[in-house]
């Protein structure tokens, strides 16, 4: 855990309801996350998982409820009251967002270099040379060969392009990290690697992180608490060991229930 | 030059309606409002193919007076295809003066080249662009482009850059150098080389862009810091040549490699046909002793 204002919860959701149309995306939705703290949010194909994550993210405005963040520098501060080109800065340097899809997170044809520093850049970081050396240190952080600087995600497998999106994420050295199904589309090994690798860099950096997954074995591996979600509202929350080996609620109990013996 | 086309009466002059041409006047005051800042206006169609100055010609047309003088230069010289037709197209529509010499001029309309001759006050110099949106390439979504002028968010335009250095080990950008404009609005400045790039910098003349396709006049009004963007470590930095003009012996103007036969024999002559021409005149002037120098150097 962090030393830093652990009296104070990082992300503070509250309330949080999201329509599409007249249907009911999610709905009711509250919790608090502590700093250095993982929390897993699961729960069947369509329950809202990735429509959670985007509304606590600042992508889309809720219908109703609050995103409260505690930045760095203001405190907390509402992500949706504030003026969009600060909410949009803040998406920058203190948050970080994996996306399901990586070609939706990385520009495709700019090489992983550039792809890399890109936020550095926007902040005014102006001087190639240090660009290049950071970017080559990130790189290596997330397992990736600097020799492969210079080539385009387009060249590169899934798992390098997710452990490439994670290092364009890391790089402003954010608080509080958005992972939307980060390992899903991988071979077995490669998740492995990967779940090794984000579990690794979350303790080094102190960073917290919502992870939704389908992979209750993802969510056991990395997450301390977990939520789980059916048809847009949470239905359970606890520690994750608590709710993997004792869910109440009935869905709970069928989704435990559903994984396939090893 | 030969012989000057009669003024057709059967349009209006500057071809152009007055109505449009208010409308135009509006866009362009907005943009000399707010230095590099896109402003959308009603393009109309010109009798002219989009990609030949359809922009340039408009914002010519909404400027022009009946005692104003125009030039046109293509490429730096007065006497290419697409100077001479824009040339000929507004002494048809508009009876103007028109000249060669850049100091005559009061509008100069160009395509990619500033001319060599210092601008002065009192002139405007519009230029021909393809593609006013300098971020195209790298976000294609116009609305968010908008979004990241409006926020003032650049970042992408360094990573243009990184890519040129990462590539090729230098900024490879030559031509249409993107500008930071009055330390607001990044701009393309039409695909002029970067040589020119330093020439708007506190420039005394008016600068207006107009992009016929794409629906955009942006503007640098006179006097205004434009910095071309560029690395700490990779500063911006023009293109020097070994030669001077095979012509007239200048170092200081842009050159164009000009190749004279098939066994790979070239020479380098100044783009701006006006700069050289000038230069050689004055060459030959030089060489039979003229009193009125000598006495204006005693």
């Amino acid at each position: 855990m962090q030393m830093h204002d652990a009296a104070e919860p990082l992300l503070r959701v509250r309330g949080l309801r999201r329509l599409y149309g007249r249907r009911v995306a999610i709905d009711e939705v509250s919790f608090d996350l502590w700093p250095g703290e993982v929390l897993a949010v699961v729960g069947e194909s369509g329950s809202g998982k990735t429509t959670l994550l985007h509304s606590i993210a600042g992508h889309h405005a809720p219908d109703a409820g609050s995103v409260s963040f505690n930045a760095r520098e203001h405190g907390h501060v509402d992500l949706y009251s504030m003026p969009e080109g600060r909410r949009r800065a803040l998406a920058r340097t203190d948050l970080g967002f994996v996306h399901q899809n990586a070609a939706d997170g990385l520009r495709m044809n700019v090489s992983a270099g550039a792809n890399v520093v890109e936020r550095l850049m926007s902040l005014g970081q102006h001087n190639y040379g240090n660009l290049r050396a950071q970017a080559a240190e990130w790189l290596e952080r997330v397992e990736i060969d600097p020799l492969r600087m210079d080539d385009t995600p387009l060249t590169f497998s899934g798992g390098m392009r997710q452990r490439l999106q994670i290092a364009r994420n890391l790089i402003t050295l954010p608080r509080l990290m958005f992972l939307d199904e980060p390992t899903s589309g991988l071979d077995v090994s490669v998740q492995a690697r990967l779940l090794d690798l984000l579990r690794q860099l979350t303790r080094q950096l102190g960073l917290a992180a919502v992870l939704v997954t389908h992979d209750l074995a993802v969510a056991r591996l990395l997450a301390h608490r977990m939520i789980v979600m059916q048809k847009g509202r949470v239905v359970e929350s606890g520690l994750t060991d608590q709710v993997l080996d004792d869910p109440e609620h009935a869905y709970s109990q069928l989704l435990v229930s559903s994984v396939l013996p090893t | 030059m030969s012989t000057a086309p009669a003024r057709d009466s059967h349009v209006n002059f500057a071809y152009l309606d007055e109505h449009t041409k208010r409308m135009i006047r509006r866009a362009i005051l907005k943009a000399v409002c707010i230095p590099g800042y896109q402003v959308a206006f009603g393009s109309r169609e010109m009798p002219l193919p989009y990609g030949w100055g359809t922009g340039g010609i408009q914002v010519t047309a909404a400027l022009l007076g009946p005692r104003d003088v125009l030039k046109v230069i293509d490429q730096g010289s007065d006497d290419t295809v697409n100077a001479v037709n824009i040339r000929r197209f507004f002494q048809r529509t508009a009876g103007v003066e028109v000249t060669t010499r850049t100091q005559r001029a009061d509008v100069i309309q160009t395509r990619h080249r500033i001319p060599e001759t210092p601008l002065r006050e009192g002139q405007i110099i519009v230029y021909q662009v393809p593609v006013p949106e300098p971020m195209q390439r790298l976000e294609p979504r116009e609305a968010e482009t908008r979004k990241l002028h409006g926020l003032a968010e650049y970042g992408l335009m360094h990573v243009k850059l990184y890519e040129d250095i990462a590539r090729l080990g230098h900024i490879a950008t030559t031509y249409d150098y993107p500008v930071l404009v009055n330390d607001r609005y990044v701009m393309a400045p039409s695909p002029i080389p970067k040589f020119d790039n330093p020439k708007m910098h506190m420039n005394p003349a008016l600068q207006i862009f107009g992009a016929g396709r794409e629906k955009r006049i942006y503007a640098v009004p006179p006097y205004t810091p434009v910095e071309s963007l560029a690395f700490e470590d990779h500063p911006f930095s023009v293109q020097k040549w070994d030669h001077p003009c095979a012509l007239c012996g200048a170092t200081d103007s842009f050159l164009d490699e000009v190749i004279t036969d098939d066994r790979g024999t070239r020479m380098f002559v100044c783009s701006d046909s006006d700069y050289c021409n000038t230069r050689q005149e004055r060459r030959q002037n030089e060489a039979v002793p003229d009193k009125e120098n000598i006495h204006a150097d005693a």
